[in-house]
């Protein structure tokens, strides 16, 4: 799925973006635990968590994932944003619930990460 | 790309500083790619070391991270003054923890971080003395 | 829509007793952090979660879920099962991550909610 569909289908407001709109991001992940993310996620995917912290920018950078999702419309701290900017992620915020935007996401054919 | 010589060196970890968690991982994933390691490789190096750091901030005092990169294998030594480990069985079961709940609400300590680390590497040793500390050893073939 | 229709069509594989299925789920909440689902959960929710320990049980009673549904093949813990059995709360299983089963239900309710 496109990196531009994805904010659209989220009502996604962006935080910090470096990539091409047209990025095709490949794979969701949607967890709040960061062991989760490094245990069952791929590179190139876009991560939905409701864990609006610096420890989602630094798993994230670690496990090569593009694009992170803040859920319920969670504002990070600066240190959050910077971190995303110097590491080169897309950081967005939905205002939608984790259930939702992974409804919104699933129906237009985006896929969890295969194991 | 070959490596052609040994890269050595190491980081400490101080338990308990959330806002520094995984900055050490982070710059071994950047001397890694440097070094001109295939980037899946990077990533499973970096995962595992991420979360023996992580382990180190959450459960110890202090710790050191050692990495010996040479031209057969990626070496990482995670040895901490910690609690220790009372069962290695158990804390190796997926999902198994005894992590406090402020560290749950972080994000952290659902049981995967053991896991995970022998996930990623081909070689995976753990050594524990209760009262004194772990050490654990990661090794990933190139 | 029925605990058991939804656990159905999922093939989510319950662990409490089967009386548990027939309760009502008005809707769904994914999330792994335990004061997030506390402040944010609506009552009736099908909880989609990854945590396994005993505290998912009280956070369930406290809310009022009608269900919570474990992810990614984890099991739980005895003495989590032990509570949910003492509590009434069923807790269901699936190997699916959280993703393609929020994903699932998502349009599973939504078509419910066409029809309704």
């Amino acid at each position: 799925m496109r990196l531009k569909e994805i904010i659209r289908l989220l009502d996604a407001v962006i935080i910090t973006n470096s990539r091409d709109y047209e990025a095709e991001i490949e794979w969701a992940c949607a967890t709040d635990l960061m062991s989760d993310v490094l245990y069952y996620s791929r590179g190139n995917s876009v991560l939905i968590t409701g864990l609006a912290k610096q420890q989602a920018i630094r798993t994230s950078d670690i496990a090569d994932i593009k694009v992170v999702v803040f859920t319920r419309g969670k504002e990070p701290d600066t240190h959050t944003i910077e971190l995303a900017r110097k590491k080169k992620i897309t950081l967005l915020i939905t205002p939608y619930s984790m259930f939702t935007a992974c409804g919104k996401l699933y129906e237009r054919g985006l896929r969890c990460c295969p194991e | 790309m070959k490596i052609d010589k040994t890269y050595e060196g190491n980081f400490h970890i101080v338990g308990g500083d959330f806002s520094r968690a995984g900055e050490a991982s982070t710059e071994l994933k950047t001397i890694l790619l440097n070094v001109g390691i295939e980037d899946e490789i990077v990533r499973r190096v970096a995962i595992a070391t991420f979360e023996a750091e992580m382990n180190i901030m959450i459960y110890a005092t202090a710790g050191i991270l050692r990495y010996i990169i040479s031209p057969e294998e990626i070496r990482i030594i995670a040895e901490d003054m910690g609690p220790g480990i009372e069962d290695i069985e158990l804390a190796m079961q997926e999902g198994y923890s005894t992590a406090p709940d402020w560290v749950r609400e972080m994000g952290w300590g659902a049981g995967m971080g053991l896991p995970n680390m022998k996930k990623n590497a081909d070689i995976f040793r753990i050594d524990s003395v209760v009262g004194e500390g772990t050490t654990v050893e990661m090794i990933i073939k190139l | 829509m029925k605990l058991k229709e939804i656990a159905e069509i999922l093939s989510l594989r319950p662990l409490t007793p089967v009386e548990g299925l027939e309760r009502e789920v008005s809707g769904a909440y994914v999330g792994d952090l335990l004061s997030d689902v506390m402040a944010n959960a609506g009552e009736g929710n099908l909880w989609i979660t990854l945590q396994t320990h005993v505290n998912i049980v009280a956070v369930a009673v406290f809310k009022n879920l009608s269900a919570i549904v474990i992810v990614n093949g984890r099991m739980p813990d005895s003495d989590t099962m032990d509570k949910a059995v003492s509590e009434d709360i069923p807790i269901l299983l699936t190997g699916k991550s959280a993703f393609e089963t929020a994903g699932k239900l998502y349009q599973i309710l939504n078509a419910q909610n066409l029809q309704g």
